[in-house]
């Protein structure tokens, strides 16, 4: 031991007799380099293309001269603001509608002695994880006026003509809407139920509440907060959202902001009007969301509960049937029928003919598979676009998030933020921040795959980083000491102790990453060149074509590809990875 | 040479001094116990030691090399020395023996040696039948004794500890506390141990600094910490006893209603007038019924009980010498009762006094 620390210090001798500059250089971490470098990244990914949106807005077209025409233009025809408006009640419908599925499901699967909790859960992830526009697809198909499968059931059950549904109604596109909304609130309230304790009830039951009165004064109370998250959050999807407004809206000639701002976009190419037109989008984000964080931060309610003590399930005795027939219900809606018809009209020649053997045919996957133009194309694309906006975000995250946790530069939050700052810009603003910023010249990536992977990647950085900086918080820090005093570098340090410690959880948040990009329709169809289609956006114009049985054998690719990931996912990362809440 | 010197040392975040101007020197081979209350400052005194915080102001060097001055710290991986943290952290993803061997491999050992010291001081911290578990699967004191092992394998030239037994129950704790002077007896590893609790550092340490608000108050044995503290606060701090505030004058420390020659007491006492302050230890009193022998000229008063406490291994009283203000604390076996109101006699053994100040 003594000879061993004799040799030793005469470096740390050396290192003190050089002149302090040069000590201070030693010493220097390569962390505040990659500091200036993830500045640069994050600056380019969030902050040029909403400021050059913002910029352009006030611009006018050709000349760069600043003007206000272009708010304006964009507010100065009743059909732009009723688009305005329909948009703001389609989210207040959708969300409303997407409660009445959530609670009841959540509150039975959290805490009643339901059966079948398993098959409300797949329910849910599959309502989760069905892209929304195809559900849409199979609600034209099931609920299409005249010949969709409810109405011609109705017909036949009847002799009405009259259809019994129509999809093509304001109320038919906020139940599409809703029935892949609704999981975003039943994860919010199950989890916000899984931490009310059955003690809590029993404390109003011993003063003489009953069961139905503590459900009202207590539980209700305490979970509020998680209903009127996930209320906000459906809100902000649904004004958000273009696929299912634009499969089914357009035709039923429902305008809401996303479809305007798809018009504005149609030859000739007005970005400064779009700009301008999508402030609201924006505005209401970004408010909304403070709003809920400041709801959620408050203080009493569920999350400060702690460990709650023992939990009970509530015994409904027969009601349980009933319950679990209210599931199976929303489940037959969101998931079940619409997939049936959807896989009915790919291998059929003629959806409209039903099941029969003379109807069946793979022709239309044939046709896709190998004689469409881009059908294969835009498959590799989507892989390979959502693979390295995956891997962009992932590791632009991770450095990210562990910098910040582990204090290595001053102001380091400011990086935080700034990876965070996505979460609150809709997915069709940030295409059109794109577009604004860097398609034109002198970058000119318009029509490109890189601009398509430089906006995923910015569009769901926070997903990646809300993930990586979770992983990173769980390791002590004492773990990464514990080797540096031992000997181990900080570079070594990293390799052996800390990057074996998360690597589960990065995968897990690469995952999801690449399915929801995979998916991802309203920030790709306006980055789009010819040769750059994702499946959603093939999948858009097959829809825009009306040629249903090639669309409906698309969609079926497309969620072919889903389920092999999140089944990859479920295995590498736990059933629940999609639906864990950050 | 000594092994460890902190010189001037300090640490400020912003405008608050958490490590004030300590002083502190450590003998090859030494066991040295920062002991202070929550707070203090023993944990980031440690930190600079270890390399994972710079200081502000002062210096630390090792067998007289500067490892760590304002704007120089030689990186905790080249200082030699090793841990123990906490929260353990033990590696989750390696087994106990891939733990252990974690340092002497990035010595650049030959497997076989590492094999060798692993198996070797895995044996010594009785922990070789679970060589191939994962910490997962281990107790807390497992773990505390895979820490111990990690930690001690590398033969490092100072070994830290940041309050190890903290997360360990009572029993283990105590059963533990002799773990660790155990090995520091087989290895003599030079060791700084950081805790707030005075029996741990009391029973392992060859040395006690105490610590309070930044400041190191008193190093010394820790029977002379007890039984001599040189300020109010490590007077208060370390057990529990009776301050009493007075003034020499003319060969005699007067006091609330009673004098002391300055002859009887165990110290010297300089013979100028000044203020003085006194801390007699509750066990260095006793109480009579009827009046003692005043043997070797003991102070005795008469006194009344005011309050009682029983405490299982003895009463703890609080009795009030007439004539005088003090309300003082006296110790007494459990059979020796006494009722509250009651006129006692209270004998001083001067010679257990402590001069505070
Ligand atoms: N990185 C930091 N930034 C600001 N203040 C700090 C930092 N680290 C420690 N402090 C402050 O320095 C003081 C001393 O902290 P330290 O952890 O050294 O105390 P301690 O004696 O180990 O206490 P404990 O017994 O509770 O572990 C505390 O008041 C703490 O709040
Ligand atoms: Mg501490």
């Amino acid at each position: 031991m003594t000879e061993t620390a004799a040799i030793l210090p005469k470096a740390a001798a050396e290192e003190a007799r050089r002149p302090a500059w040069l000590r201070r250089l030693r010493y220097l971490e390569p962390s505040n380099l990659l500091w200036i470098l993830l500045v640069a990244a994050l600056l380019f990914l969030v902050a040029v293309p909403i400021g050059k949106l913002l910029i352009v807005s006030f611009e006018q077209q050709g000349t760069g001269a600043f003007t206000l025409s272009n708010y304006a233009t964009a507010y100065g025809r009743a059909r732009y603001l009723e688009a305005l408006a329909n948009s703001l009640m389609l989210g207040a419908l959708s969300s409303l509608l997407s409660v009445i599925f959530a609670v009841p499901m959540a509150w039975a699967v959290s805490r009643t002695d339901m059966p079948g909790k398993g098959f409300t859960w797949a329910i849910v992830m599959g309502a989760f994880i069905m892209p929304p526009y195809l559900g849409a697809v199979g609600w034209i198909l099931l609920a299409g006026p005249n010949s969709g499968f409810l109405n011609q059931a109705w017909t036949w059950l009847t002799g009405l003509q009259a259809p019994l549904v129509n999809v093509y109604t304001f109320f038919g596109l906020a139940l599409v809407i809703a029935l892949h909304s609704f999981p975003l609130i039943f994860i919010f309230v199950k989890s916000a139920l899984d931490l009310v304790s059955s003690e809590m009830e029993d404390a109003a039951n011993i003063l003489g509440a009953g069961t139905s009165t503590a459900m009202r004064k207590i539980t209700l109370p305490l979970v509020w907060p998680a209903i009127l998250g996930g209320i906000i959050v459906v809100f902000l999807e649904t004004v958000a959202l273009f696929g299912t407004p634009a499969i089914i809206g357009i035709p039923a000639r429902i305008n809401v902001v996303t479809t305007q701002l798809w018009q504005f976009f149609e030859y000739p190419v007005r970005v400064e009007v779009a700009a301008a037109y999508a402030m609201p989008l924006l505005l209401i984000t970004v408010g909304m969301i403070t709003v809920q964080k400041l709801l959620l931060a408050r203080k009493g309610f569920v999350s400060q509960t702690g460990k709650g003590g023992e939990r009970r399930p509530i015994k409904l005795g027969r009601w349980r049937w009933a319950v679990l027939g209210y599931c199976g219900f929303v489940g037959a809606l969101a998931v079940v029928m619409p997939l049936m018809v959807l896989l009915q009209a790919s291998f059929a020649k003629a959806w409209g003919r039903g099941l029969a053997w003379s109807n069946l045919t793979f022709e239309n996957y044939a046709y896709l598979l190998f004689r469409h133009e881009m059908a294969l194309t835009s498959i590799w694309n989507t892989l390979w676009f959502s693979a390295a906006a995956a891997t962009a975000a992932v590791c632009i995250a991770v450095l990210v998030a562990y910098i910040v946790a582990r204090k290595l530069v001053p102001f380091g939050s400011a990086l935080a933020f700034l990876a965070m700052a996505p979460f609150v810009i809709p997915g069709i603003v940030m295409a059109i921040g794109f577009y604004a910023a860097y398609a034109a010249p002198p970058i000119a990536l318009y029509g490109t795959a890189l601009i398509i992977i430089l906006a995923f990647t910015a569009r769901f950085l926070p997903i990646a980083f809300a993930n990586s900086a979770a992983a990173v918080r769980a390791v002590h820090p004492e773990m990464e000491e514990a080797a540096r005093i031992l000997g181990g570098g900080r570079l070594r340090t990293i390799a052996r102790i800390t990057a074996p410690l998360i690597i589960r959880s990065l995968i897990g948040g690469w995952l999801i990453v690449f399915i929801v990009a995979s998916r991802e329709l309203s920030a790709a169809v306006f980055l789009v060149g010819p040769r750059t289609r994702t499946m959603a956006v093939l999948l858009y114009d097959l829809s825009e074509a009306g040629n249903f049985e090639v669309l409906a054998a698309f969609g079926g690719l497309l969620l072919a590809l889903t389920l092999i990931l999140v089944a990859i996912g479920m295995k590498l990362a736990g059933r629940d990875f999609m639906l864990r809440r950050n | 040479m000594p092994r460890l010197t902190l010189k001037g040392l300090s640490k400020s975040y912003g405008p608050v001094k958490v490590v004030d101007n300590v002083d502190l020197t450590l003998q090859e081979g030494e066991f040295v116990c920062l002991l202070g209350p929550s707070g203090c400052g023993k944990t980031t005194t440690l930190r600079m030691i270890a390399g994972f915080v710079e200081p502000t102001e002062g210096s630390i060097s090792m067998d007289g090399e500067v490892f760590s001055a304002p704007g120089a710290v030689l990186p905790p991986e080249r200082r030699r020395m090793s841990m123990i943290f906490q929260s353990y952290a033990i590696w989750p993803n390696m087994t106990v023996a891939e733990n252990v061997a974690f340092g002497l491999k990035l010595q650049k050992l030959s497997s076989a040696d590492v094999r060798d010291r692993v198996a070797q001081i895995l044996k010594v911290v009785q922990m070789s039948h679970l060589a191939d578990r994962y910490p997962a699967e281990l107790s807390g004191g497992q773990q505390q004794r895979v820490a111990l092992a990690r930690a001690i394998v590398v033969k490092p030239a100072v070994l830290l500890l940041d309050e190890p037994l903290s997360n360990l129950d009572a029993n283990l704790r105590e059963e533990m506390r002799f773990e660790i002077r155990r090995l520091h007896d087989e290895f003599r590893i030079t060791t700084v141990y950081v805790t707030h609790d005075q029996s741990e550092a009391m029973a392992t340490a060859d040395r006690i600094a105490v610590m309070n608000a930044g400041r190191i108050e008193q190093v010394d044995a820790p029977h002379l910490i007890y039984a001599r503290p040189r300020t109010r606060f490590v007077a208060a701090f370390i057990g529990r006893t009776n301050l009493l505030a007075g003034h020499v004058a003319n060969g005699e420390i007067g006091l609330d209603g009673f004098a002391l020659p300055t002859a009887q007491l165990g110290e010297a006492v300089p013979d100028s007038a000044r203020p003085i302050l006194l801390s007699v230890r509750p066990q260095s009193m006793a109480l009579h019924r009827s009046r003692p022998q005043a043997h070797d000229g003991r102070p005795v008063l008469s006194a009344v009980v005011a309050q009682r406490t029983y405490l299982g291994e003895s009463w703890d009283y609080v009795v009030h010498p007439q004539q005088s203000g003090l309300q003082l604390r006296v110790t007494a076996p459990p059979l020796q009762v006494h009722e509250v109101g009651e006129a006692v006699w209270l004998e001083i053994d001067p010679q257990q006094i402590a001069v505070v100040a």
